[in-house]
C-alpha cells in the first residue's frame, strides 16, 4: 500500500522524519560545543580501552618484580613501578576496565530500583505514592558519601559491596525522576486511550509509561557516571572497595600514598585516570542533557 | 509562613526518625559480627558470648533498637570498641576540629565561587568564560583525596612552604580549649604565633575540600547571573541610565544569590562528606579520620554515631536554609520545597 494513501501511515512517516531531523540536531549540537566534543572523544577513549585491557597493556598488572621496585617512569615501565615492582600503566589500565564496570554496575542497579520504586508511586499515587516517597526523601536526607561509607562497611569491604552500596544510597534520584515524569504521563491523552481500550495497569505502566521515561533516565545516568566512578575511587581510598593489589585507582592512590614524597609517580598516574575519565563522562553528560533539553542551552 | 515551618520540622523529625533506623539497621541486620570482632581472632565461643552479652548484641533486634533510640535520647550513642570510650565523648572530642575545617572550607566556597559566578556571566563567551567553565568542570571532576596529595606534593615537597599536615606545628603547643576550634581558642588566649600556626595548616585541607564546591556554586552563579543579565527588569533599569556596577550589584547580583544560596546549603552535605576524604590525606583529627579508623576494626557504634551527627548536622542546615530561602524570595510559595544533593 503506497505510504500517502493511508492517512495514519502517512502521520507515522512524518513522524518518523521528524525523529530523524531531530536527532540529526541533537548530534549537531553535541558535535558543535567543542567541550562536548572533547568529552566524547576521551569517553570513547576509556571505553575502548575498558574493553581492549589486554591489547593495550604489554605487561602483568599483577606480575611482581622485587628488584625493580619503585622505579621511575623509563623505557620498559612508562609510569614507572610501585612497591612490588607492578607496572603502573598496565595496572591503570585494567582499573579503567574495573572502574567502568562497576560504574555501570552502580548505575544500572540504581535506575532498576529506582525505576520500579518511581513507577509504583506515580502510577498509583495516593498512600502508595505517599509512603514510597518519604521512604526516599529518608535516602535522601543523608549525604550520599557517608551513607555509602555506612553501608559498604556493613556489608565488608570488597568491590562488589562498595557497588552495591552506593547503589542503593543511589536509587532515591531515579525514583523521584521517575515518579516526576510517571505523574506527567498518567494523564496523558494517549495513556488514557490505551486505558479505555482495555490495557491492563502493568501494560500500561510498562509500554506506556516506563517507555517514555527512558530518555531522561539516560540522560541521567550519563550526567551520573562520572560521580560513580569517583565515589567508587573514594571508597576504595579509605579502604572499603578493591582491596590491593587488585589494579583499582582509588586503592592504587592509598597504596601510593606512602610513597609519594619521593615516588610521585605511584600516586599521580591513577588519581589522573580518575581525573580526566570523570571529567570526560561529565563533559559528554553535560552535552547530553544541553543537547536533549534546549532550555538549559547559553 | 509559621505553618511552613512547623511542617518542615515535623518532616524533619520523620526524616530523622528514618535516619535512626537506617543506621541502625545497617549495622544490626546485615552480616559482620562485632562480637567476635571485640572478642579477638583467637576467642572461644563461649568468649564471644560473652562479650556479646555484655554489649547486649544477643538481645532480639527490636530490643535493641529500643535500647540504641533510648539511648540516643540520652545522648547515648554507645562505646566505641576501639577507643572503649563512650562515642559522645569521642565525637565532643573530634567534631570541633571537622567544624573548624568545614567552616573555612563554606568561607571559601562562598568567597571565591560568588565573585567567580558573576564575573563568567558578565564575561559570558569570552576567554574569562572559558577558562572559568574549564576549572568548574574540573572542579567538580577531581578526586578530592588525589587533589589533596597533589597539593602536598606541590606546597610541601616542591615549595616547602605549606606543611603537610595535622592542625598544629610539632614544637606549638594546644591552645586552651573553649571552643575546640583552634583558631578561635588560641586568639581568645591571645596567642598569636599558635593562631598562625594554626592558620597555615587549615589552608591546604580547607582548599582540598572546598574546591569541588567552588566548581558548583560557581556555575550556579554564572547560570543565574545570566539569566538576570537577560531579564526585563535589568534592560529596564540600563534603559533609565543606571551606572552599570549599581545594576550588577542590585538587580544582578542580589538576585542571583537567592537560587545559590540553596545550593550553598545543599554544599555543605558534599563538604561534610569530603571531610573524611581529607582529613585522612591531612591527618586532620576530625570526625572523618575517627570514621576512617573505626572502619577498619568494623567498630559500629562509632560508623553509627558519626553517619548519624553528620547526617543530623545536614539535615538541620537544610532545614535553615529552606526557611531562609521562603524569607529571602517573598515569591515562593510554601508548599514542601524539595532538598537534595549528592
Amino acid at each position: 500500500m503506497p505510504v500517502d494513501s493511508n492517512p495514519a501511515l502517512l502521520d507515522e512517516a512524518l513522524a518518523a522524519e521528524q525523529r530523524r531531523r531531530q536527532l540529526r540536531r541533537w548530534l549537531g549540537r553535541l558535535f558543535g560545543n567543542p567541550l562536548s566534543a572533547i568529552g566524547l572523544g576521551l569517553s570513547a577513549f576509556f571505553i575502548i580501552v575498558a574493553i581492549a585491557a589486554p591489547l593495550f597493556a604489554s605487561q602483568d598488572p599483577l606480575a611482581m618484580d622485587p628488584s625493580n621496585r619503585l622505579a621511575a617512569p623509563s623505557a620498559l615501565h612508562w609510569l614507572g613501578t610501585d612497591d612490588g615492582g607492578r607496572d603502573i600503566l598496565a595496572r591503570v589500565i585494567y582499573g579503567t576496565r574495573s572502574s567502568l564496570l562497576t560504574a555501570l554496575g552502580i548505575l544500572s542497579l540504581a535506575s532498576v530500583i529506582g525505576t520500579a520504586i518511581g513507577l509504583t508511586a506515580g502510577y498509583f499515587g495516593g498512600w502508595v505514592d505517599e509512603t514510597l516517597m518519604r521512604i526516599t526523601d529518608m535516602f535522601l536526607a543523608f549525604p550520599a558519601l557517608i551513607l555509602a561509607m555506612g553501608m559498604a562497611a556493613a556489608l565488608g569491604p570488597s568491590l562488589f559491596n562498595a557497588m552495591l552500596a552506593t547503589a542503593l544510597v543511589w536509587w532515591p534520584w531515579y525514583a523521584r525522576l521517575v515518579r516526576g515524569q510517571a505523574l506527567h504521563l498518567k494523564n496523558e491523552a494517549f495513556v488514557e486511550a490505551a486505558r479505555v481500550a482495555g490495557a491492563t495497569g502493568l501494560r500500561i505502566a510498562v509500554r506506556h509509561i516506563l517507555r517514555n521515561c527512558l530518555t531522561p533516565i539516560i540522560v541521567q545516568m550519563s550526567l551520573d557516571i562520572g560521580y560513580a566512578i569517583l565515589t567508587l575511587a573514594s571508597l576504595s581510598f579509605i579502604g572499603l572497595g578493591a582491596q590491593p593489589p587488585t589494579p583499582e585507582w582509588g586503592s592504587m592512590v592509598t597504596v601510593g600514598r606512602a610513597y609519594f614524597l619521593d615516588q610521585w609517580w605511584i600516586v599521580t598516574f591513577p588519581g589522573l585516570a580518575i581525573f580526566l575519565s570523570v571529567m570526560a563522562f561529565n563533559l559528554l553528560g553535560d552535552g547530553l542533557q544541553e543537547a536533549l533539553s534546549p532550555r538549559l542551552r547559553r | 509562613m509559621a505553618r511552613y515551618i512547623l511542617r518542615r520540622l515535623l518532616l524533619m523529625i520523620l526524616v530523622l526518625f528514618g535516619m535512626s533506623v537506617i543506621t541502625f539497621a545497617l549495622t544490626h541486620v546485615v552480616p559482620g559480627n562485632p562480637a567476635r570482632l571485640l572478642a579477638g581472632q583467637h576467642a572461644t565461643q563461649a568468649q564471644v558470648e560473652a562479650v556479646a552479652k555484655l554489649y547486649g548484641l544477643d538481645r532480639p533486634v527490636l530490643e535493641q533498637y529500643w535500647v540504641y533510640i533510648a539511648g540516643l535520647f540520652r545522648g547515648d550513642l554507645g562505646m566505641s570498641l576501639t577507643t572503649r570510650r563512650p562515642v559522645l565523648d569521642d565525637l565532643r572530642q573530634y567534631l570541633p576540629a571537622t567544624i573548624e575545617l568545614t567552616t573555612a572550607a563554606i568561607l571559601l566556597v562562598i568567597g571565591i565561587g560568588l565573585p567567580t559566578g558573576m564575573l563568567a556571566a558578565i564575561r559570558r563567551g569570552r576567554p574569562v568564560d572559558h577558562l572559568i567553565r574549564f576549572f568548574t568542570v574540573a572542579g567538580v571532576s577531581m578526586p578530592i583525596f588525589w587533589f589533596g596529595i597533589v597539593l602536598q606534593i606541590v606546597f610541601y615537597r616542591n615549595l616547602q612552604v605549606l606543611p603537610i599536615g595535622g592542625r598544629l606545628g610539632i614544637i606549638d603547643i594546644e591552645p586552651p580549649r573553649v571552643t575546640g576550634a583552634y583558631l578561635v581558642d588560641s586568639l581568645l588566649a591571645g596567642e598569636v604565633d599558635t593562631f598562625l600556626s594554626a592558620l597555615i595548616h587549615l589552608i591546604l585541607p580547607a582548599a582540598t575540600l572546598a574546591a569541588g564546591s567552588i566548581a558548583v556554586v560557581t556555575r550556579m552563579m554564572r547560570a543565574s547571573a545570566i539569566e538576570l543579565l537577560d531579564a526585563d527588569h535589568v534592560r529596564q533599569a540600563r534603559a533609565k541610565g543606571l551606572v552599570e556596577l549599581t545594576i550588577l550589584r542590585r538587580h544582578v547580583f542580589r538576585n542571583a544569590l537567592i537560587p545559590t544560596t540553596t545550593v550553598v546549603g545543599l554544599q555543605v552535605g558534599t563538604l561534610l562528606a569530603g571531610n573524611v576524604l581529607t582529613e585522612v590525606v591531612f591527618n586532620w583529627p576530625g570526625i572523618g579520620l575517627y570514621a576512617v579508623n573505626a572502619i577498619r576494626y568494623l567498630d559500629y557504634a562509632a560508623i553509627m554515631g558519626v553517619t548519624l551527627i553528620v547526617s543530623t548536622i545536614y539535615v538541620f542546615v537544610n532545614l535553615v536554609v529552606d526557611i531562609a530561602y521562603v524569607v529571602l524570595d517573598p515569591r515562593i510559595s510554601y508548599g514542601s520545597a524539595e532538598t537534595s544533593g549528592r
